[in-house]
């Protein structure tokens, strides 16, 4: 659909997504299925286009069913995708055989919302740890502990031997996450998908979690694709933001220019939406109507005309294009010049 | 903010128990504060600091390993701690009515939306016909934003901001004077809640009733309600007036917990706050001030007494040795001026 030609040279892409699609198909009853010829599908993600760069913290964001999961987990291989391809450090992963992800998987590593699901609760955090070492360099057997060990320190799991065999229930929840950070890291991969890493950390342990990220990401030279509902917090971590709303791009560029200058109506809204802490500068503006319409079937033309203060009638009929407004501002509205 | 200084309800040194294997943990421990009459109140903490079990402490609905152990919760002027279980259904949904986080687990979903509204009327007023009840379930509804043909929606056929929305109807339904909203807008999107919270406000200002905010989400709380209230580990830490609290927080936890919440806004601070440590396991909590040990500002009188829970400036009550004398002290208290 958008060609992203127009990026600078210098800055290499370690991810590219070319008109990534994932549809799922939609089980029905076996006498709807009699009846009906077609399948239904949710459009999870369509046609989205976007480039993460070496070594940047590129964020994506959005409302429940915007599709911001469903990437990340395509962007890995971990899901195949309908149309499209992922192209990752110039390998085109829709094109590797099982053998070979595999192996592009240390290169490439998650972590999750909630530790206590990511972690066998049957394992101690040492061995936990070293699962990926196990797996991705058998042959350093002999250093495995001692890279364990240094991995916790440096998660700040002190002292290392206080933890290493401890179970993930002995831990609090904040430490849990450093265990599944500390397990993302031990491969020495390039990429870490973080999907909602720290959403279920309270307030005061939040900030920590944050600053970690940060740290790691410039001592391991990591790129991360963070992904977020928290607007708030995107901020604080990511360099770049996509801007998702039913499986399409809406919005993307620095994240200082997008929620500087917000182009596209929703991106608008939603920024307008997050609460500020702060009572003296509380929220005149209305908010639109209405809520994420069903994926199955999604409005025709822009998706979000239905909800969008400034649709017009060519909204409900013409899908706008993904464009370049600003040097790397992209914006998919009918009317995103006017806002410039 | 009408009757904004007339109590509604006065909770006084309430303590709730659990019992566990372990050892009873004190979940609230002698807090007292008062809710005014069409107030919001919004009620903060982290998780496992007690904000739930005080929801569900003022309307006496504590199960079983847990009880209200000490205390008293006064109604309007009576103490609804010696209620009969007959009396306390009565003021359940009456007086005081609840609203949950997930609206799919408190909703019957076999029950149109119709039907729960007609039963919540009939339950308290047996003598209302069901044409009459129907008629104020339509004119709720239509209030508060949902079509009239959403009335024979079962609840799965609603979106999520739509059921919390037939949930808070169902709360106005019998007049109550106070709502306990835990968690309510968390599981929404973001405009969907901030749209919400845009109601809450809107039907408190028509309704005239109270609203206690129970919520992790401290910027909501700044957005929302006219005063705050700040738990840390069963304790009340800090309660004022929200733009006081927010501008001139007092106890060192509600100025480390306000400084570590995101903002969005571009202008605002680059670095938060990074607290040290992470809250106490309650069933050793810390001596003396319970916040002591992740305290930037302990002194030694700290783990050994707990401070009181005094007003310090009208209006605003805090439990720190900070603002308070004592023989064993040796720094004067802080004076705040209002």
């Amino acid at each position: 659909m958008t060609e992203l030609s127009t990026l600078p040279e210098q800055e290499k892409s370690l991810v590219e997504i070319n008109n990534l699609r994932r549809w799922f198909p939609v089980q029905k009853n076996f006498i709807d299925q009699m009846l009906a010829q077609k399948i239904d599908y949710v459009r999870a993600v369509d046609d989205v286009t976007f480039n993460i760069r070496q070594g940047e913290a590129f964020g994506l964001a959005g409302e429940s069913g915007s599709g911001k999961s469903t990437i990340g987990r395509l962007t890995i291989g971990l899901d195949k995708p309908t149309k499209g391809e992922v192209i990752f450090d110039g390998i085109n992963l829709g094109k590797q055989s099982s053998e070979e992800l595999r192996k592009l998987r240390r290169r490439m590593q998650v972590i999750f919302q909630d530790p206590m699901a990511s972690l066998n609760p049957r394992m101690t955090l040492g061995d936990a740890i070293m699962e990926g070492l196990r797996i991705h360099k058998p042959e350093l057997k002999q250093q495995h502990r001692d890279m364990v060990l240094t991995m916790m320190e440096k998660v700040g799991m002190t002292p290392p031997l206080f933890f290493f065999n401890k179970y993930p229930h002995q831990i609090s929840g904040g430490q849990r996450q450093r265990v599944v950070i500390a397990r993302a890291l031990i491969t020495q991969p390039d990429l870490i998908l973080a999907d909602e890493p720290i959403a279920m950390a309270d307030v005061s342990v939040r900030a920590l979690l944050l600053d970690l990220m940060v740290q790691l990401k410039k001592e391991f030279n990591l790129t991360y694709l963070f992904i977020t509902h928290d607007l708030a917090t995107a901020k604080y971590i990511c360099e770049r933001i996509g801007i998702l709303y039913l499986g399409k791009m809406m919005e993307m560029s620095d994240l200082r220019e997008v929620y500087g200058h917000p182009l596209h109506p929703y991106t608008q809204a939603l920024l307008a939406a997050v609460p500020v802490p702060d009572p003296h500068q509380r929220r005149t503006q209305p908010m639109p109507e209405g809520e994420i319409p069903n994926p199955i079937n999604p409005p025709s033309g822009c998706r979000f005309h239905p909800r969008c203060p400034i649709a017009k009638e060519q909204c409900s009929q013409v899908e706008p294009v993904f464009r370049e407004l600003r040097p790397g501002h992209f914006v998919a509205c009918h009317f995103a010049e006017q806002n410039l | 903010m009408a009757n904004q200084n007339e109590k509604l309800m006065e909770i006084r040194d309430l303590c709730v128990t659990y019992k566990t294997r372990l050892g009873s943990v004190s979940a609230v421990d002698h807090v007292s504060f008062d809710i005014f009459k069409g107030e919001i109140l919004g009620l903060v903490g982290e998780s496992g600091c007690g904000k739930s079990t005080m929801g569900k402490a003022l309307m006496r609905m504590i199960d079983p390993p847990g009880e209200i152990s000490s205390g008293q919760i006064i109604l309007e002027g009576e103490d609804i701690m010696g209620y009969t279980p007959d009396q306390m259904r009565d003021v359940r949904g009456r007086k005081i009515s609840m609203i949950f986080q997930d609206p799919m687990t408190s909703l019957n979903p076999t029950q149109r939306v119709d039907e729960h509204i007609i039963e919540a009327i009939q339950v308290h007023e047996p003598k209302t016909t069901k044409e009459n009840g129907l008629g104020r379930a339509t004119s709720l509804i239509e209030r508060l934003g949902i079509q009239q043909r959403r009335l024979n929606s079962y609840p799965h056929q609603l979106s999520g901001g739509m059921r919390q929305r037939v949930m808070i109807a169902l709360g106005l339904v019998l007049n109550a004077n106070l709502i306990v909203a835990d968690e309510a807008t968390t599981s929404l999107d973001v405009i969907v809640e901030a749209k919400l919270a845009d109601q809450l406000r809107e039907i408190r200002d028509e309704f005239g009733v109270a609203l206690l905010a129970i919520t992790h989400n401290i910027a909501l709380v700044a957005e929302l309600a006219d005063r705050i209230a700040v738990m840390y580990a069963g304790h009340m830490a800090e309660i004022g007036p929200v733009e006081d609290v927010f501008d001139n927080p007092l106890h060192p936890y509600t100025q480390g917990l306000l400084s570590s919440v995101p903002n969005i806004k571009l202008d605002d601070t680059e670095e938060l706050y990074k607290m040290a440590g992470e809250p106490p396991n309650l069933t050793h909590p810390p001596s003396g001030c319970r916040f002591h040990p992740r305290c930037p500002k302990a002194m030694p009188i700290c783990s050994k007494l707990a401070p009181k829970f005094e007003e310090v400036t009208p209006g605003r009550q805090v439990q720190c040795w900070l603002y308070q004398d004592h023989p064993q002290k040796e720094t004067p208290a802080i004076k705040v001026t209002a």
